[in-house]
């Protein structure tokens, strides 16, 4: 099993991410500077860590999203690679056209820092198949533009197509419809705000970030 | 040429900063302000001359880059 971890100037969980999936999965992680123009052989997970890419500057994840690696990102998520955005991953993968929406700043106008309790909304996605039918789940969050939005055409499609994955229990920053993370029409591309990589081991509070990391690697 | 993007989010999606700019001018007693927006302003200087090829240019970047035009509008100035 081998999973890639994109860095891009300014990600701060990159490290992060090599470890939780390392721990969770034994999958060997490789680190991808964002403007190598090629992606390892082989890979069964790619994984967009958090951060400030670029400072945030423009929009979150505008930037990020034309470095030059993420043309490879896009063509190997069209191949159908499982690919995780996680935070300002979420963000980039919705200015690289990957997933529909785009992340606002929060309502409350505040970075709100968290555990928080997620709703599995769908459980039959390659990467909450291991859930197991459980309801909900506990991870953290950590963002001040983590307001999804989408409009209500965009909406009504991704709700009736069952690419809603998670939603907050409590909307802690005005989400549309409490939503915490989506997947793309193919079920191979998620996006979400809360951090699996913040969760991955009892030690940090819940382990059920580890779950979502074995079940995309399970699946490949 | 020096081309002016304009960039706001549309209308019907909440802008926070505008609300707390509101808020705010309404707590310094201006109390008829309402419908405030913040958005960006970007200006460059672009090759050609040619105004209408400028223009189309610049709405390609608008398309590309300089706005999201999922939650964004833009306006361009070009002379």
């Amino acid at each position: 099993m081998k999973a890639a971890v994109i860095v891009f100037p300014g990600s701060n969980c990159d490290r992060d991410c090599a470890v939780a999936v390392e721990r969770s999965t034994g999958a060997k992680v490789e680190m991808v500077w964002h403007k190598d123009t090629a992606l390892p052989d082989g890979l069964d997970l790619i994984v967009l860590p958090g951060g400030f890419s670029y400072g945030d500057y423009l929009r979150c994840g505008a930037m990020a999203a034309l470095s030059p690696v993420m043309k490879e990102v896009i063509a190997a998520a069209n191949r159908g690679v499982a690919t995780v955005g996680i935070c300002n991953g979420f963000q980039i993968l919705c200015e690289a056209g990957l997933l529909p929406g785009a992340l606002l700043r929060n309502e409350g106008l505040k970075y709100v820092c968290k555990p928080i309790a997620l709703e599995v909304t769908n459980a039959q996605t390659r990467f909450t198949a291991g859930y197991q039918g459980r309801r909900e789940v506990m991870m953290t969050i950590g963002n001040g533009e983590g307001n999804f939005f989408a409009d209500a055409e965009t909406l009504a499609r991704i709700e009736g197509e069952g690419q809603v994955v998670f939603r907050y229990v409590e909307n802690p920053n005005g989400s549309v419809a409490d939503i915490a993370g989506i997947i793309n029409d193919g079920g191979n591309v998620l996006g979400m705000m809360p951090h699996p990589d913040r969760a991955f081991e009892a030690d940090l509070g819940s382990a059920d970030g580890a779950i979502l990391f074995q079940s995309a690697l399970a699946s490949a | 040429m020096k081309a002016t993007v304009h960039v706001f989010l549309k209308p019907g999606v909440l802008d926070v900063q505008g609300k707390a700019v509101e808020n705010a001018l309404h707590g310094l007693g201006w109390a008829d302000v309402k419908d405030v927006r913040v958005g960006r302003v970007i200006t460059f200087d672009v090759g050609g001359t040619d105004k209408a090829a400028v223009e189309a240019e610049v709405k390609a970047m608008c398309d590309k880059l300089l706005a999201n035009t999922v939650i964004e509008s833009y306006r361009i100035e070009v002379g």
